[in-house]
This record gives structure tokens, sequence and C-alpha cells, in this order.
């Protein structure tokens, strides 16, 4: 639905270049709520807003729809007719939700369709069913300022869909609002996803967003994308930088004769009673230091970090038994530099 | 002088002053308002982003603000006549007026339009609003609290020049309080006009700043609410340095 390829831009400001894209390739499938998570300045806000042409890449196309935006953006810096169509058929809602403080609710709704020239009658029908489809019909009458930051989020997605566009981009849409805000507002994002088969591009630098809607994700780093796939591809990577955020892990061993054990469920594995099986047919006692389990995508999906008594050595064969029950298995060994600490991935 | 003999010279001049303020307001925002605006699009970053045009625009605007009402008024004088046919009267009096507010206008109208959230405009563009757009649905209705603040300050400052209209014959309070209070010596009738014309300053003031209020009550943006309060007990003396002070911050 959305790709990018060799997506770079190059900020110049008197005489320094900055590069905030460095050649992103990005393939957001269809119906899929698609997360692009990184620390500020790693280039997500540019990356967005190059999806609609916002910021003009310097090189690089970007597809929307099947439709190749870059190029619809002529030379000039001025967007033409057929980019600004274009636009209309893409959805946006921001972090300070940019609602217009002179228009109430209703109106602000109606600005995309005044943009498009619809009728005053047709705007209106339009604009209250939205507003009744995220939930504030009773709100159509005030102001942005009389709202709280929630109930502006969601006067924000209402405009955005009054185009009905196939995509959503969502520029850090949870970040000026509190937890549960959040909470509701990304399961707002979800239903809609659902119900109207909407594509969601969201940018944010909390892991929780991603975990509670993406269907997949990538993560950004100095306007490069160091990960990316669906959520349980993610785990399934042996370290995964995501993965390990995501289901973060903690824990060191109790001594130095012991042996420290990462363990990726992902998949059907993930309802076997594992751990307990490996106790009871090796007869060893095994202590669970760390574990961060959850439903992804419908799926049971989680890491956990066990202790085996003994050296890893001593271990090879219990360890070969959690292997062929189709778990991923990482041993963290000091002595070993080639395992991977899971903890640095944590971010 | 008694009442009888003053009255009706206070009348035709307040009527004098009112015409003359009136017209040059009008004609200040008609053409003040896109002015102003065009400085913002044109600047670095702007959606019409032209350096060139910018500068040009920003001189002419500097060039007409630094030049005393006076000497605009002396320069102006054939421009006038081309316009009005006459360079003496209230009509001929305007044109000056008018001229000296635009400028004046448009730095204001540049300040409130800056003042708009870049987000706003953003979120217009990226509905596929062109620049047209943005400035009627976006830039002037947002500024609307701060552009009738600016209007006010505008209004008063043009009756603090329209005093000196009087030099080319156009009447009105100031000129009458020039005349008739420091030229022949008619104390009383001068502490009359400056009266009248501290009443009316004050009016129009009040009605500014209600305006101004009652239309950002609705809106959450504490932006105008500061200026709002330098406005409050502003004289005509004060008025341009408080619009310097609006302009360096």
């Amino acid at each position: 639905m959305i790709t990018t390829s060799g997506l770079t831009k190059v900020y110049r400001s008197r005489g320094r270049e900055v590069t905030a894209l460095d050649g992103v390739d990005l393939h957001v499938r269809e119906g899929e709520v698609y997360g692009v998570i990184g620390q500020s300045g790693a280039g997500k806000s540019s990356l967005i807003r190059c999806v609609n042409l916002l910021e003009r890449p310097t090189s690089g196309t970007v597809t929307v729809a099947g439709q190749d935006l870059t190029a619809l953006a002529g030379r000039g810096p001025r967007a033409g007719r057929e980019l600004r169509q274009a636009r209309s058929r893409i959805g946006m809602v921001f972090q300070h939700f940019n609602l217009l403080s002179s228009r109430t609710v209703q109106d602000n709704v109606e600005l995309p369709l005044e943009i498009l020239g619809k009728s005053g009658k047709e705007r209106s029908r339009k604009a209250l069913e939205l507003l009744d489809l995220v939930g504030l019909a009773d709100k159509a009458g005030v102001y942005p300022a009389q709202l709280s930051g929630g109930q502006k989020q969601r006067v924000g997605i209402a405009r955005a869909l009054a185009g009905d566009p196939k995509v959503l981009l969502s520029d850090e849409a949870t970040s000026a609002l509190d937890p549960e805000t959040t909470r509701s507002i990304l399961q707002l994002l979800r239903d809609l996803n659902r119900q109207l088969g909407l594509t969601v591009l969201l940018i944010t630098h909390e892991m929780d967003v991603v975990k509670t809607i993406c269907d997949s994700a990538a993560l950004m780093d100095r306007g490069r994308i160091v990960e990316s796939g669906t959520v349980s591809e993610l785990l399934a990577t042996p370290g995964s930088e995501l993965a390990a955020a995501l289901f973060p892990v903690g824990g060191d061993a109790s001594g130095d004769d012991r042996t420290v054990v990462d363990v990726t469920f992902h998949g059907d594995a993930a309802t076997q009673p594992v751990v307990s099986q490996l106790a009871r047919t090796y007869n060893i006692d095994i202590s669970i230091l760390g574990a961060a389990m959850d439903t992804v995508g419908g799926k049971q999906v989680g890491r956990m970090r066990i202790e085996l008594p003994g050296r890893y050595e001593e271990n090879v064969v219990p360890i070969g038994f959690l292997r062929e029950q189709g778990l991923q298995i990482d041993v963290l060994d000091r002595a070993e530099p080639q395992a991977v600490p899971a903890k640095d991935g944590a971010k | 002088m008694t009442w009888s003999e003053m009255q009706p010279l206070l009348s035709e001049a307040s009527g004098d002053t009112l015409y003359m303020v009136g017209w040059s307001t009008v004609i200040a925002v008609v053409g003040g308002l896109p002015l102003g605006v065009l400085l913002v699009l044109t600047d670095r970053g702007g959606l019409l982003q032209n350096l060139a045009a910018n500068k040009v625009i920003g001189q002419v605007v500097n060039i007409a603000r630094s030049m005393p009402f006076i000497i605009l008024m002396v320069a102006l004088m054939s421009f006038t006549r081309t316009i009005t046919g006459t360079t003496i009267g209230r009509e001929a009096a305007i044109v000056p007026l008018a001229i000296g507010a635009i400028p004046f206008f448009a730095r204001l109208v540049e300040t409130a339009v800056r003042e708009v959230d870049g987000g706003l405009v953003e979120a217009v563009q990226a509905m596929g609003g062109n620049t047209w757009t943005v400035v009627r649905k976006v830039l002037v209705p947002e500024a609307l609290p701060s552009l009738i603040s600016s209007a006010t300050t505008t209004v008063v400052a043009l009756i603090g020049y329209s005093a000196m209209a009087g030099t080319v014959g156009a009447g009105g309070l100031g000129d009458i309080a020039i005349r008739y209070g420091y030229q022949r010596f008619e104390t009383q009738l001068m502490w009359i006009t400056v009266a009248i014309l501290a009443v009316v300053i004050s009016l129009i003031q009040f009605a500014g700043d209600y305006a101004a209020r009652a239309l950002h009550r609705r809106g959450g943006d504490s932006s105008v609410a500061p200026r709002l309060r330098l406005l409050k007990n502003r004289t005509p003396a004060t008025e341009a340095i408080a619009s310097d002070v609006n302009r360096a911050a």
C-alpha cells in the first residue's frame, strides 16, 4: 500500500548538510498497522512527511496505493493539483492535533470536505457521521479549546477520515496524551483499521504503541531502517533489538557455575509448558530470572530468561531439548562474546 | 468663546476626523492585510518563498514607516492630486493617511500571522489545500483576534496622524486644538478637543479589545493574551513604541 525505495532527505542550511533519511526502503502492506519507532532525531518525522510529500525527498520514490507520488510532485516547491488530490486521499493525524481554534469541532471536520469542494449539506452529514464514529457526536458545536487532549485527537482522527482515505498517517498521535487516553486512542485506531480496512503508518517513540496495535514494525536509527518485519518475524530474528525492546527481560546469573538462557516464544510453541517439561525430563532446577509475555496480533508471544545450574558444557542436552521444541534459544555467556546480551537492545 | 460658538466647530471637526480616519482605516486594512500576509509567505521557509520579493516589500514598508507623517503628506502631494484632483481638504488628507497606515498595519499583520502555528498550515496542506486555502482558512481566521487588535492600534495611530492633516486644510479635532487652542489662546476649547479625543480613543480601544477578546475566548491559543494586556491604557505617543516592541518580540 505504501512503498518507499531509496528514500533520501538531505537538509541544507548555511552550507551545512544534515542527512535525515539515508536510503529508506519501507513496505507497508494493505490493511496492516505499521509502526516506525526510533529516538528523536532518527528521521521518523521526515519519513512520514515524505510519504505525503509535505517534505520533498532529495532522491528516491514514494508509492501510495499504486500511485507514484514523487512523479506527481513536479519541480517547483509548490504542490500541483495532482499531488494535492493524492494528498486528500491520505489522512494524517498529528501529535499536537493541529485543529483550528477559530472553528467548531464540526467545522474542523468539514474543512477537508470544503477543500474537496463538497456541498454544505453533504459536508455536515459526513462530519456528523464521522464524529459519531469517533464517539464525539455530542461535541459537534463546541470549540477545540473546550476539549480534553484525547477528545481533540478524536476530532483529528475524524478530520483525517473525511476524505475517505485508504491510508492514515499518524505522526506521534499519542505522544501528548496520558497513558489511559493513549490506550483509548490506540484502540480507536485499531478499530478503524479493522472496520474500514484502513492501512495505518504510524511513527512513535513509545514501544508500548508498537506493542499494542502494530502488525509490523521498523526500527529507525540515524536515518536508516535498522530492522523491520512483522512482530513475529522480528521475534524470530536472533539478536533483534526491536524484539528485545518489545519483550525486555533482565536478570543476571546468580553465580559463576550457572547458564543463562533467553527463550523466545512465537507461534505454536508458546502454548506448550516447556519449562516444566524441561525440569521433569532432565530433573534440573530452573530459575526464571525474567519474563515478558504478551498477545501480539492475536498470538501469544514473548521471551523468558531462565537460569540452569552448571556451566554451558553441562547444559548442552537440555538446551538442545528446548531447541527441538521449536523455541528460539540465545545463550548468554560472559565468556563467549558471540552470544547476544539482550539488555543492550532494550532502549 | 461661548459654548454656542464652540459647538458647531467641534461637531464639524469631529465629523472630519471620523471621516478621514474611517476611510483611511478601510484602505489601510484592505491594502495592509495582503501586504502583511505576503511578507510572511515570501519569507524564508514560507509557502511562496521568494527572498528577493520579500526584501523589496520589506524595504518599501520600512521606508514608508520611517518617514515622518508631515513629510509624507508633502511628498505625496502630486500623487494626491492625481487621485483626488486636489491637495487640500478632507479627501486630500485621506490619501497620505492611508498610505502612511498601510505599511504600519502590514507590519502588525505580519506579526499576527507569524504567530499562527505552522502545524495548522501543515495540516491543511496534508488535506490537499493550496496556498490560497491556507491563507483563507487558516492564516487569516486563526490570526483574527490579533488582527483586530492590530486594526485598533492602527485606528488610534491614525487619529494621532490626522491632527497634522489640518496643514492641508482638512480640518479635524487636532486642527481645532492647534489653530484655536494654541494659536488663538482658546485654552478652554483646546482642553475640550483633547477630552473628546481621549473619549474617542478610549471607546475605540475598548471596542477593539472587546471584539478581540470575544473571538479569542473560544480559541485556546494563549499567544494573544499578553498583547492585549500591553494594549490597555495606551496613548498615541506610546503606540509607536509598543508596536516596535511587539515587532521585536
